[in-house]
């Protein structure tokens, strides 16, 4: 069990520029989640705090010590890779049984034929004997201690993995892209057994993942990245509910937010196709504004007058996703960039409007997120006295 | 005639047909196999059962009177003893040798095609011009090898004229011939084994070059060593060219080798017969070490 500290790790691959100075801190015992888009450099930080790359600069604590200097093996680290990277000749007994055979024999004790000279061997097989089945039955792996890695399914193969990690009891548990070569059905039943694996060890697990559903429903912190810094550290619902940047809304969640190009008008006010909503900000009067709507804080009708800060707009049905418990509506707008939003509906909802047909969709304004033009989040405030309603229409 | 008896008619033509275009496709294969393998291999035992000469007009039927005369011969027992002494010293010098030089060249970056090339450059020879130099090489007064001894204060040596040495270094001079070749197969089984599995081991804590070797690189190499090793000892067998060119079988007989003896028989002294018969044994010799290697080597490497 051991806190990690990273302290402006910055790596780049000749030219490419992959980590520019990350600072992040864990704690002992925390689930954290490494999530953004491949290539924005998660993998290379899991990588650099495993030791398995060496960052051009920062350094790297494990439990307050600094590991810069120690090969991977002593930095009471273990990883799972995303091909598992079982030994294929091996059985899996012997798999999990690798890092105890390195950590306690010795060279004269591993080298084949010299072995056999060796007295103490036998004694210490009976250990790692001991330990392999204590961690193989913890898994469900019993009945298949003497098969090779190739007669396994992937879960299996997975499950495995997570074996050769835990027999040595590390401090910290590295993952990278586990559950990405697993089917969609198996990836559901690991997440959960996975995140109860985290609680039982009670130890710390840093996660690298490029699925936002992964890092939002095992984490207790998410730290999204791309372009080699962390965008946003929080909690998933931090991450969700209170997005930095554009970057950070877009990538968490699904279906993907909609964005809609708004306006600045005078006091502050937000003006969506031209009309002024209750939302004010601190920018000037005619700068451009994204509005952020996610796809369940829509709702079709007229606004109830009774329900807080409303604004209203229409738009045509596109297309209708049936996903059995909810529907996702596909709209399109007349606006001038043509775009379309997506709507999280109930069945009964869904039921209520038909292919290209005109409806108007509301939208709460208190659920809704204002970015400046560098898609940074700006603060935004009740910037009308009274609760107006507003009205509007943008299909012509 | 009703449509099930039509239809049972049609896929049964069907079937003929399938068959015949299978036969039709492999019946090319099939006669070359046969008159390049089967046929001559055919000849070759029935020749080994006759005293016929090279340009006689007719031959007796001796029966197996020349695998007996082999057996008992005292050249040949010596050209056995030479050729197992020989391949007991190529293989394991072909085969580590070559795969020590493929982990080092494959460890380079940069310079990693410069050193493949100069491995390699042996191969692309031929081993009969390549052993007049070697001649040139090792020429006891003439040598550049006897020249720098000489400069270190060792006496000279006639490597190819004494009997201690003469077999030794046709040794050294076939695993010259064979690193290369051997060395790119390694090379191509290195880098067919996944880099996170060093990862992976890196973190168990096989950190030092020796533990990374025996657990990962030695076990997945393992078909290829079994491929190298075979191929090794299948060329060692058939040396003959440096023989022929260097040393004639000499001095006192003690760099005769079984396919050299073949050719003596077969070519110089025109027995022909006799000579199939050796080579019947050369083949034997051949197949089984193959197939013993095969079977033994197989149960390792199988995952």
């Amino acid at each position: 069990m051991a806190t990690v500290g990273l302290q402006s790790i910055a790596k780049s691959f000749g030219a490419t520029k992959v980590l520019g100075g990350v600072d992040l801190s864990i704690a002992d015992g925390e689930f954290l989640t490494l999530v953004g888009p491949s290539g924005c450099g998660k993998s290379t930080l899991i990588r650099i705090i495993a030791g398995l790359e060496t960052q051009d600069s920062g350094s790297v604590a494990i439990g307050g010590l600094g590991v810069d200097h120690m090969r991977p093996h002593e930095r009471r680290v273990a990883m799972v890779f995303q091909s598992y990277a079982l030994y294929p000749h091996m059985s899996v007994r012997s798999n999990i049984a690798v890092p105890l055979t390195m950590s306690r024999m010795t060279m004269r004790q591993r080298l084949p034929l010299v072995r056999l000279m060796s007295r103490s061997r036998r004694e210490i097989m009976r250990g790692i004997d001991a330990d392999v089945a204590a961690v193989a039955a913890q898994l469900q792996l019993e009945h298949l201690l003497d098969r090779r890695p190739a007669q396994l399914s992937g879960g299996q193969r997975q499950r495995v993995a997570l074996g050769r990690a835990m027999v040595r009891n590390p401090d910290v548990f590295l993952m990278d892209e586990p559950l990405s070569n697993l089917d969609a059905k198996l990836r559901v039943h690991m997440r959960t057994e996975l995140a109860e694996l985290h609680k039982r060890l009670g130890v710390t697990f840093i996660y690298v993942t490029h699925d936002q559903i992964e890092a939002m429903t095992m984490s207790d912190r998410v730290a999204m990245m791309d372009a080699g810094e962390i965008l946003q550290l929080g909690k998933p619902s931090e991450l969700y509910d209170l997005p930095a940047s554009i970057k950070v809304a877009q990538f968490i969640g699904s279906p993907a937010i909609n964005l809609l190009p708004a306006t600045v008008g005078p006091g502050g006010r937000v003006e969506l196709f031209g009309r002024p909503l209750a939302r004010a900000v601190e920018e000037p009067a005619g700068s451009a504004v994204t509005l952020g709507i996610r796809a369940e804080a829509l709702s079709i009708g007229q606004a109830d007058p009774g329900h807080g800060a409303r604004a209203s707009f229409s738009a045509r049905l596109r297309r209708k996703e049936n996903l059995g418990s909810e529907f996702i509506l596909h709209f399109d707008l007349a606006g001038p960039d043509a775009s379309g939003v997506t709507m999280r509906a109930t069945p009964a909802s869904a039921a209520l409007v038909q292919e290209s047909s005109e409806v108007t969709l509301t939208f709460d304004e208190g659920l809704c997120h204002v970015f400046n033009s560098a898609g940074r989040r700006l603060e935004a405030r009740d910037g009308s006295s009274r609760n107006t309603i507003v009205s509007l229409k943008a299909w012509p | 005639m009703t449509a099930v008896a039509q239809g049972a008619a049609r896929s049964r033509r069907r079937r003929w047909i399938e068959q015949a275009t299978g036969l039709g496709f492999a019946l090319p294969a099939l006669a070359l196999l046969f008159l390049t393998i089967l046929l001559p291999l055919a000849v070759l035992l029935y020749l080994s059962m006759t005293n016929y000469e090279f340009g006689a007009i007719s031959a007796d039927w001796v029966g197996l009177a020349n695998f007996q005369k082999a057996l008992g011969d005292p050249i040949i027992r010596r050209s056995v003893v030479n050729t197992l002494v020989y391949v007991a010293v190529v293989v394991p010098g072909g085969v580590f040798g070559a795969l020590l030089i493929a982990i080092l060249v494959h460890g380079r970056r940069r310079t990693r095609s410069f050193y493949e090339v100069i491995y390699f450059l042996p191969v692309t020879s031929t081993l009969i011009a390549m052993a007049t130099v070697w001649q040139f090489l090792l020429h006891p007064a003439l040598g550049p090898v006897n020249a720098v001894l000489r400069s270190l204060g060792f006496g000279q040596i006639a490597f190819l004229s004494e009997p201690t040495t003469a077999l030794p270094t046709l040794a050294v001079i076939g695993i010259w011939q064979l690193l290369g070749f051997n060395m790119i197969l390694f090379l191509a089984g290195l880098s067919a084994i996944p880099r996170d599995l060093y990862e992976a081991a890196e973190i168990d804590g096989a950190s030092n070059p020796i533990d990374r070797f025996l657990t990962i690189t030695w076990p997945l190499l393992g078909p290829t060593t079994m491929f190298v090793i075979v191929t090794t000892m299948i060329t060692a067998f058939k040396i003959f060219d440096t023989v022929a060119v260097m040393t004639r079988g000499g001095p006192m007989g003690t760099t005769e080798v079984l396919l050299y003896n073949i050719y003596l028989e077969g070519f110089q002294y025109f027995h022909t017969g006799y000579a199939a018969a050796l080579t019947f044994i050369f083949l034997a010799f051949i197949l089984v070490f193959s197939v013993a290697q095969t079977f033994t080597l197989d149960k390792k490497v199988h995952y």
